[in-house]
């Protein structure tokens, strides 16, 4: 059956398309501005700053002057290290939280599931949080402040378990009767059949190490220990300049600071974009499962 | 005699009960011996980082004074909340945290479901695909790098207020000035979460049945007619819970964006209750009153949400719990 479509539908189809359109211009602007004004020459940056669609001149002057910058490097490595250990320790934990959550028999199952649902509703706030860290647990100026507080996400947790609950109880009972142990189900059976979930978890705790500042600016004094985002914060909320360029002259120092910011802004936002493409497709799947219950 | 056979037999009777109940146990514990090890680390680490903190607030009921720890710190009953309360700064940061919040409902909410409507009747699923991946990603931009470059954007001379300049804006910078924060504020907002926000609604909006819309066309029913008699009613329910966990966040606005974006020139606007704690906590270390200023913050949230609960439990059977 052929439904012939009215001009009005057809008209906001037209129009629908247009708006996407322009909603991906609108995303997309500001980082492509960003790109432009990294490879412009900054002199001729300091004069023309409307809309541009091409960079003005072109120079990777500020690309090398960020690279050679040690505090960008140091901060790179430490934020790399606490990525992968923060990552790995959270996957871990928050499938052990889940699976527990959907053994049937086990008496702990109920009451645990309410002892950690309750925290996502309530919690002792920004202070009593610093003052346990920093004062009793003397976890100030380690990576261990950054990764303990976060180690579990409840939210996360909880679609993870609805993933678990998915995977059908025959290949697991079968497991047990053949003699396998929950531990040995769980690594050997259940998290190799949630691989997606597993990946869309792995994004959003490793986007969110990747991405955290607050944390570090509470806990991390040496600086050769603060992660990218707290050089990042420096370079583009402080406006100390100085920590980039060594010896450059005052009025060098302006000119130049301006595409070194945007410079900045792309190699610390890179990575992500490019793990990005490659978890996405498993986004939906994951979020979706998460949200019906 | 007959009273010690009464007595041996209640004996015995409650030893087969203990016998039982005690079975049971042995039972559980041997058969999920693994799970009981492994849940040791899972329940230790909720007990640490999210209990402790919860009994941590008494701090805001005690004069609170790191040399002699929680214990021995002075009670002082309500004093913080009452200095609080007739503060100065009271009214303001309430008043900017409702408003803020209150904003950001009324915009990003209909905007992020219209935006999910119209992407829903984009039928070229590769068009669409790319459409969703390209509003998802500012999700994942970091808050320091979504700051930076609101402050360089509408800086002096920055991008979008030369922008502005050609429909007869002024080039100043506009973070400097009160009246245009939460405008700001609000509108970086919904460029960076309208995409990622749709997911859940694209996700039910999948989940409405198909064969509805073709009884609807063979009925007759126009474009508008089926979206508000099969899609939104589609949807009721992901749009209730969402708005119930939004309204559980009312007197929350994060600190992370509001601490990186204002300045002394803005506090007017753009103080909020959780920038203003980290400001009396931590960088004048008044501990007790900024915990107790939290904990008003909290209790708030949780009356606010198990309302919204139980209204909606009441009237849409819909609810979180």
């Amino acid at each position: 059956m052929v439904i012939k479509k009215s001009i009005g539908r057809r008209c906001f189809e037209v129009m629908n398309v247009l708006f996407m359109l322009f909603m991906m211009v609108i995303t997309i602007y500001p980082f492509y501005y960003c790109i432009t004004c990294s490879l412009s020459d900054s002199t001729q940056l300091i004069g023309a700053r409307g809309l541009m669609l091409f960079p003005k001149g072109f120079s990777w002057a500020a690309y090398r002057a960020v690279i050679a910058n040690p505090n960008i490097f140091s901060g790179y490595r430490n934020t790399i290290l606490l990525v992968v250990v923060g990552t790995c320790l959270n996957l871990l934990f928050t499938s052990v939280a889940a699976f527990l959550l959907t053994r049937r028999g086990f008496a702990l199952r109920k009451p645990l599931a309410l002892f950690m649902i309750f925290t996502m509703y309530f919690s002792g706030g920004m202070i009593p949080g610093y003052l346990l860290i920093n004062n009793y647990l003397n976890l100030g100026d380690s990576l261990w402040a950054l990764i303990l507080p976060g180690l579990i996400s409840t939210y996360n947790m909880l679609i993870m378990r609805t993933n678990f609950e998915g995977i059908p109880t025959a290949i697991t009972e079968a497991a047990t009767i053949d003699g396998a142990n929950d531990i040995l189900i769980l690594f050997r059976i259940i998290l190799p059949l949630s691989i997606p979930t597993i990946a869309v978890m792995a994004l959003f705790y490793g986007v969110g190490h990747w991405n955290s500042w607050f944390n570090a600016m509470l806990y991390i004094e040496t600086r050769n220990k603060y992660p990218l985002q707290l050089i990042l914060r420096e370079i583009l909320l402080l406006n100390s300049m100085e920590s980039m360029m060594g010896d450059t002259s005052a009025s060098d120092k302006f000119i130049m600071g301006e595409s070194i910011k945007y410079a900045t802004i792309l190699v610390a936002t890179i990575p992500v974009l490019f793990v990005y493409p490659f978890i996405q497709k498993y986004f939906v799947k994951g979020i979706m499962i998460g949200a019906v219950k | 005699m007959k009273n010690v056979i009464v007595a041996a037999a209640e004996n015995s009777a409650r030893c087969v009960i203990n016998n039982g109940f005690g079975q049971k146990i042995q039972k559980q514990f041997s058969r999920y011996k693994y799970l009981y090890l492994m849940a040791i680390p899972v329940i230790l680490y909720y007990l640490i980082f999210c209990y402790l903190p919860m009994g941590g607030i008494v701090i805001a009921f005690k004069q609170y004074e790191i040399a002699k720890g929680i214990f021995a710190s002075e009670w002082v009953g309500l004093k913080f909340f009452k200095e609080f309360f007739s503060g100065i700064y009271f009214w303001r940061i309430f008043k900017n945290t409702l408003l803020i919040s209150f904003y950001d409902l009324l915009f990003s909410f209909p905007i992020t479901i219209g935006f999910a409507l119209l992407l829903n009747e984009i039928k070229a699923m590769r068009f669409k695909k790319i459409v969703q991946s390209v509003t998802y990603l500012p999700h994942f931009i970091s808050m320091v790098v979504l700051c930076g470059m609101i402050v360089d954007f509408f800086g002096k001379d920055g991008v979008l207020t030369r922008f502005f300049m050609a429909f007869g804006g002024e080039n100043v910078n506009y973070l400097g000035y009160a009246q245009y924060f939460r405008p700001l504020y609000i509108g970086t907002n919904i460029w960076q979460s309208v995409g990622w926000g749709s997911i859940i609604y694209l996700a039910a909006l999948a989940g409405v049945d198909q064969e509805l819309y073709e009884a609807a066309v063979v009925d007759g029913a126009g474009y508008l007619k089926q979206l508000w008699h099969i899609t939104l009613p589609g949807i009721a329910q992901t749009i209730i819970v969402m708005l119930i966990l939004r309204i559980g966040q009312l007197v929350s606005v994060g600190y992370e964006k509001i601490i990186l974006l204002y300045n002394s020139g803005t506090f007017e606007t753009a103080d909020v209750i959780s920038s203003y704690v980290y400001r009396m906590g931590l960088a004048h270390a008044r501990y007790s009153f900024s915990t107790a200023v939290g904990l008003f913050q909290s209790v708030i949230n949780l009356i606010l949400l198990i309302a919204a609960n139980t209204f909606s439990k009441r009237f849409s059977e819909t609810s979180l719990f």
